[in-house]
């Protein structure tokens, strides 16, 4: 295999990477710069990082971001694991096809409609506009995409270890609990982490379903974008970035420690 | 839980009977919740939601809040009921051909987004498969680090492009000081700075599920083809491409689809010049106040994504019978 990774191959994939961080390597890069140009390097400063958290604005729209994300997130992973569940376990009940379309159809389906027919429903239901309103929205959209991420897990799951342990008298609940969860955690982890940096980075769904009082991160930033890019934007997306990347980083350490634990146990268990 | 694992537990042994009925029925119970709480959630926040924007866009625009006469308020009998269906109307729909601003940005709408879709093909398709023929060691890195972007907000990597494409950018700068060109190229708020973010955002979209085809490909057929003398561009034309076309389809719908009501890329990086119906519906919006005509644009948008998704849905299917 080595041998057939010709120099193309090599070639594409660091062309490739280079276009895929380039951008957010520059962005990161002239938030330091001491000019008020974006793009004209003036010397090394973390003045933006200091005006960025005298900016009420954005720091009230960072908190509303952050309690809409890990409660959406949270309420997400739990009816997404049910739905994944459901899709993969429960192969024949009626309305199944209407079911998988309800999944997998908000993955692709523009933004723009998702929030306006979000929108419409709050307004039908007489919801005002605000924190809750931009929550149901959220849940909604990001359950789709945990429900598939569990259902990949969910898909590769040797099931004789539930009938082992239903066989040896555990309900079908406890064996969930005690056999099912712990298996398919790490893609319930990895599904909660996508539904939060996805909460995280909406900008059109929040848009419409949003009222006073609840903006949140990316509408700040996208109003201020508007009126000019500026160098503690720069700052904002580079606190942003690096959150991300801190959250990645942990868990897939996590991942790699439950990892060697395993092996470790695996080993002991052979040795007897 | 399937209902075959239900009946092993409760007709276990060592329950008695009355329990066991009891067990019965509270599993039964249990994994009816575990479609139904997820069913319904979706029919209410999903489902329903497209029959409200159906009815809005047959409704009259109000100055009122909300901005649209009521249509089909059951409250008012079944008399009230047939007045208010006479009220309902096409207007909407008839506003829409009459305009053409809206023909045009829906036709936009859909070149930009097949250009892009074809164009992020060709950008991903390298990429994806030199990962897919990197050792095996180093696979899962570079699979991560595709993956990494995609955790950075959309909006700042759209954001990002702004510097790098302005006329005073940096990619400008670069240019004009290695002498290539003589005058700043204008790339910001044109067609060209679209197709560069659409490209750039979605190009992990395409490059996943390229890679998972090509990964799962016997590479022995193309070393038989060649020792059959067959050369490497046929060999790739008749062995590698159609063997990949699963990931190709399933890529060029995950970025074709949202790129037609792509709304972030046309307002940041196209300016207001271009015409995008994502954008045309958001001004419909939130600048005209308009809600029913911007509800008539969600339909006709939705009948216009309605055959593109179910193939989608289709090939996720398939995908999953496959892992099966």
């Amino acid at each position: 295999m080595n041998a057939t990774w010709s120099r193309f191959n090599i070639t594409s994939i660091v062309l490739g990477f280079a276009f895929l961080y380039l951008p957010i390597v520059l962005l990161i890069v002239f938030s330091f710069n001491e000019s008020k140009l974006v793009t004209v390097w003036g010397g090394f400063s973390t003045k933006w990082y200091v005006s960025l958290f005298h900016n009420q604005g954005l720091m009230d729209a960072t908190w509303v971001t952050a309690r809409v994300g890990l409660i959406s997130a949270t309420v997400a992973t739990v009816l997404g694991t049910l739905a994944a569940l459901t899709l993969t376990r429960y192969t024949r009940f009626k309305g199944r096809v209407l079911f998988s379309g309800m999944v997998f159809a908000p993955l692709v389906m523009p933004e723009v409609i998702t929030g306006l027919s979000l929108l419409l429903l709050f307004v039908a239901v007489g919801l005002d506009r605000g924190f809750l309103t931009v929550t149901l929205a959220h849940i909604t959209l990001t359950m789709c995409f945990v429900a598939v991420v569990v259902q990949s897990r969910l898909m590769t799951f040797d099931r004789s270890l539930e009938e082992a342990a239903m066989d040896l008298g555990a309900t079908p609940v406890k064996t969930f609990f005690q056999i099912t969860l712990p298996v398919i955690m790490p893609a319930i982890v990895s599904g909660w982490m996508l539904a939060f940096t996805l909460s995280l980075d909406d900008l059109v769904i929040a848009s419409f379903t949003s009222g006073p009082g609840a903006t949140t991160l990316p509408m700040k930033i996208y109003s201020q974008v508007r009126l000019g890019v500026t160098p503690e934007i720069n700052a904002a997306c580079t606190i942003l970035i690096a959150v991300v990347a801190i959250g990645v980083i942990i868990a897939s350490l996590a991942n790699k420690r439950r990892e060697v634990q395993r092996q470790l146990d695996e080993q002991a268990a052979q040795r007897g | 839980m399937s209902s075959a694992a239900v009946t092993t537990a409760s007709a276990s042994p060592t329950t008695n009977a009355g329990k066991s009925i009891l067990a019965r029925l509270g599993a039964a119970f249990v994994g009816r919740l575990v479609i139904i709480i997820p069913y319904v959630w979706l029919l209410f926040f999903f489902l329903i939601p497209f029959v409200i924007v159906f009815k809005i866009s047959l409704s009259q625009t109000a100055i009122a809040i909300p901005p649209y006469t009521p249509a089909l308020d059951f409250s008012g009998g079944v008399s009230g009921f047939l007045a208010q269906l006479k009220q309902l109307s096409l207007d909407n729909y008839a506003w829409l051909t009459q305009d053409a601003l809206y023909f045009n940005a829906y036709v936009t709408s859909v070149i930009i987004a097949a250009v892009s879709t074809v164009l992020t093909l060709l950008v991903g398709y390298p990429i994806a498969y030199g990962m897919a023929r990197a050792p095996a060691t180093i696979r899962p890195t570079l699979l991560m680090l595709v993956i990494l972007p995609f955790w950075t907000s959309f909006l700042i990597r759209v954001y990002a492009w702004i510097g790098i494409l302005k006329p005073e950018g940096l990619l400008n700068q670069l240019l004009l000081a290695t002498g290539v060109i003589h005058q700043p190229l204008i790339i910001l708020n044109t067609y060209t700075a679209i197709f560069i973010g659409i490209v750039y955002s979605y190009l992990p979209f395409m490059v996943l599920p390229l890679y998972s085809a090509l990964e799962k490909m016997d590479y022995s057929l193309i070393e038989a083809a060649k020792d059959l003398g067959c050369p490497p561009t046929s060999a790739f034309w008749k062995i590698t491409f159609p063997l990949s076309l699963p990931g190709v389809i399933a890529g060029c719908l995950l970025v074709f689809i949202p790129a037609v009501g792509e709304f972030v890329i046309p307002d940041l990086l196209g300016g207001s010049q271009t015409l995008m119906i994502g954008k045309t519906l958001w001004n419909e919006f939130f600048a005209n106040r308009d809600w029913p005509v911007s509800s008539a644009v969600a339909v006709i948008l939705l009948l216009l994504l309605i055959v593109p998704i179910m193939l989608f849905q289709r090939a996720q299917a398939r995908a999953q019978e496959m892992d099966r």
